[in-house]
């Protein structure tokens, strides 16, 4: 085990620039996520990690070593692939066997060590199976145990729960996180699910078209997004254009005064006012000339999720689904609603 | 209703026409093989195995069966390996004029074997001049013949299988510490292992009962099971040849029912 540090990781293809000056640290033992939408680098960083991508400039160190230059199978990364990639002519013992084989461990120690990882996975009892015998779950648990049974310095997964069913995703999901943990995995996570990475990881990386916008834990994302982008991929947000007005203002674009609390620098150019729809209360409000209104409903079960027109500005509200015989319960389109909410809530983004 | 039930009959009516279209002339072959006259009217007056005798006591058919075997094993045993490496390098490498190169090696089966067969054989005859020996009516004539043949074959059936692979499995392997040629064994070759043997079958196939581009480079003494029975159909028309062609078919069918229990040919074909 040891840790991962990528320097000014930059990859061009040609003019276009797929991955953009990434630095980060990936403590010993850490669970880190690269979350961001397709196309955004995550998967590309991943890939000059585990050596099949030659970086354009920068570098990569494991345990202190730089390697940049050397090819996939000189570098200590144990990497699960999405499809899984079991050799499907080689049983699931031969396929957890295979890593070791390269690395010249005798025979007696292979099948030691390879039935310890099968144990640790849950899966000893089918070693002489071949791959396409197995379920989806259990063949991702083999392509675990096979990259985890040459105690790779870093631990690299790409996408590892797409190719499952929602319920079984969550227990693999699980899996991974407790089999990280116990053995203290350095562990690097490409995932385009925001679940996915608040759940597992550490620490999450949102990256935006090769560069990274933010680092911090699931927390500090949500909680204190530096950017609208961040905001507004991580969770739910309002994402409300406009300017800072006054101490405790903020003038939308559409005209609404919507009540924040500005920072010191806060006045000036334009900016984007972030406001998570479950913080904004909602109430029944009397008709009368300029209230907000009720332009939307839609019961999300143990939720109920409004869209409103607050003066000409849409705000989505979310709220615990109210009681039956409540009067919310009985709200519909065009109905007058009142809306408020901290204004230390509401946080005051720079425009992009 | 109605109207579900004419279309399901249609349906399975095309499909039973297409199965008898494809079967009746083996069907029809088979069975004359076995009818008594030598002049075939039916129905048969009665049923023999003279012809298989017949067959079995002509020189030109054993010949011709054991020159047929020699030159579909060793054209498919040169044809596969370079075929594979052919389709390896359009599949996978980066050199230029993929689709100029992929155009040549699949040329053969583009030009008609006669015009084929024609052209080879004024070849042969210049090469003869130059190097002064025999090509034509020689096994090693007849096998760099054919190897034209197996090689189309080949780097189609294994670029199939290539361009259906996960390559995830490769870099797994290497992500394991294997270097390159390592990997090439130990993974991709073995993954490629149907598409190779669905190549080897088809190639030997395609040898084996080739007549076009055989028939001008054959001679006295040399000649392929397909053109000794096209010359035994100059002389006589009895039979006899059905007796062959039955040997044939049961012989080839044997070879698919055997390949396919080790490679299912559905799935790569």
């Amino acid at each position: 085990m040891g840790d991962l540090v990528l320097e000014a990781l930059t990859k061009r293809y040609g003019g276009t620039v797929a991955v953009d000056g990434v630095n980060l640290e990936v403590q010993q033992g850490e669970m880190v996520a690269l979350l961001g939408p397709s196309g955004c680098g995550k998967t590309t960083t991943l890939r000059m990690v585990a050596g099949f991508i030659t970086p354009s400039s920068g570098n990569v160190r494991i345990a202190g070593q730089d390697v940049t230059r050397k090819p996939p199978y000189a570098r200590d990364t144990g990497m699960v692939f999405q499809s899984y990639a079991l050799f499907p002519h080689m049983s699931v013992g031969q396929n957890v066997a295979f890593g070791l084989e390269m690395r010249k461990v005798g025979r007696a120690e292979r099948e030691t060590r390879v039935m310890e990882a099968l144990r640790l996975v849950r899966l000893d009892h089918l070693a002489d199976r071949l791959p396409g015998q197995l379920s989806g779950g259990q063949q991702q648990r083999v392509a675990l145990a096979r990259a985890l049974v040459v105690n790779p310095a870093v631990f690299l997964l790409d996408e590892p729960l797409s190719n499952l069913d929602a319920k079984l995703r969550g227990e693999v999901r699980m899996e991974i996180r407790s089999l990280q943990q116990r053995l203290g995995l350095t562990t690097l996570i490409v995932t385009h699910d925001q679940e996915e990475a608040l759940t597992m990881a550490d620490r999450l990386v949102v990256m935006e078209r090769g560069r990274v916008r933010q680092v911090g834990t699931a927390e500090e994302l949500y909680e204190s997004p530096r950017d609208p982008f961040v905001a507004g991929f991580v969770g739910r947000c309002n994402l409300i254009e406009g300017q800072p007005e006054g101490a405790a203002g903020f003038r939308a674009k559409g005209g609404a005064l919507l009540p924040c609390t500005n920072g010191a620098s806060a006045a000036g150019s334009g900016a984007v006012l972030a406001l998570r729809p479950e913080r904004i209360a909602l109430a029944a409000a009397e008709p009368r000339e300029g209230a907000a209104r009720l332009a939307a409903v839609t019961y999300l079960g143990a939720q109920t999720e409004y869209v409103v027109d607050y003066a000409g500005t849409p705000l989505v509200v979310i709220r615990a689904t109210p009681p039956e015989g409540d009067p919310l319960r009985r709200l519909a389109p065009g109905d007058a609603v009142t809306l408020t909410w901290d204004a230390a809530a509401a946080r005051l983004l720079p425009a992009q | 209703m109605e109207s579900g039930l004419f279309r399901r009959a249609l349906y399975r009516g095309s499909v039973a026409f297409a199965f008898l279209l494809m079967l009746a002339p083996v069907v029809t072959v088979v069975a004359i093989s076995f009818f008594r006259q030598e002049i075939v009217t039916f129905p048969p007056e009665a049923l023999t195995l003279r012809w298989y005798v017949n067959a079995w006591d002509q020189q030109e058919f054993a010949r011709g069966f054991i020159t047929s075997l020699e030159v579909a094993a060793l054209a498919t045993l040169i044809g596969v390996p370079l075929g594979t490496a052919a389709a390896l390098a359009l599949q996978r490498s980066s050199i230029r004029g993929k689709g100029a190169l992929n155009a040549l090696l699949l040329g053969p089966l583009a030009v008609p074997g006669v015009v084929a067969g024609t052209a080879l054989y004024m070849f042969y005859l210049r090469a003869e001049f130059w190097l002064d020996r025999d090509i034509t009516a020689t096994l090693e004539g007849l096998v760099a013949a054919h190897v034209l043949l197996t090689i189309p074959w080949s780097v189609r059936l294994v670029s199939a299988s290539l361009v259906g692979m996960d390559r995830s499995a490769e870099e797994a392997a290497a992500n394991l510490g294997a270097r390159p040629l390592t990997v090439f064994w130990r993974v991709t070759l073995p993954m490629l292992r149907p598409g190779i043997v669905a190549a080897a079958l088809f190639s030997f196939i395609q040898s084996f009962e080739n007549l076009e581009l055989t028939l001008l480079l054959v001679g006295p003494g040399r000649t392929t099971l397909p053109v000794a029975m096209l010359s035994y159909l100059e002389f006589r028309m009895d039979p006899t040849l059905s007796a062959v062609a039955t040997v044939q078919i049961v012989l080839v069918a044997a070879l698919m029912l055997l390949t396919d229990r080790f490679v299912k040919l559905s799935r790569v074909v």
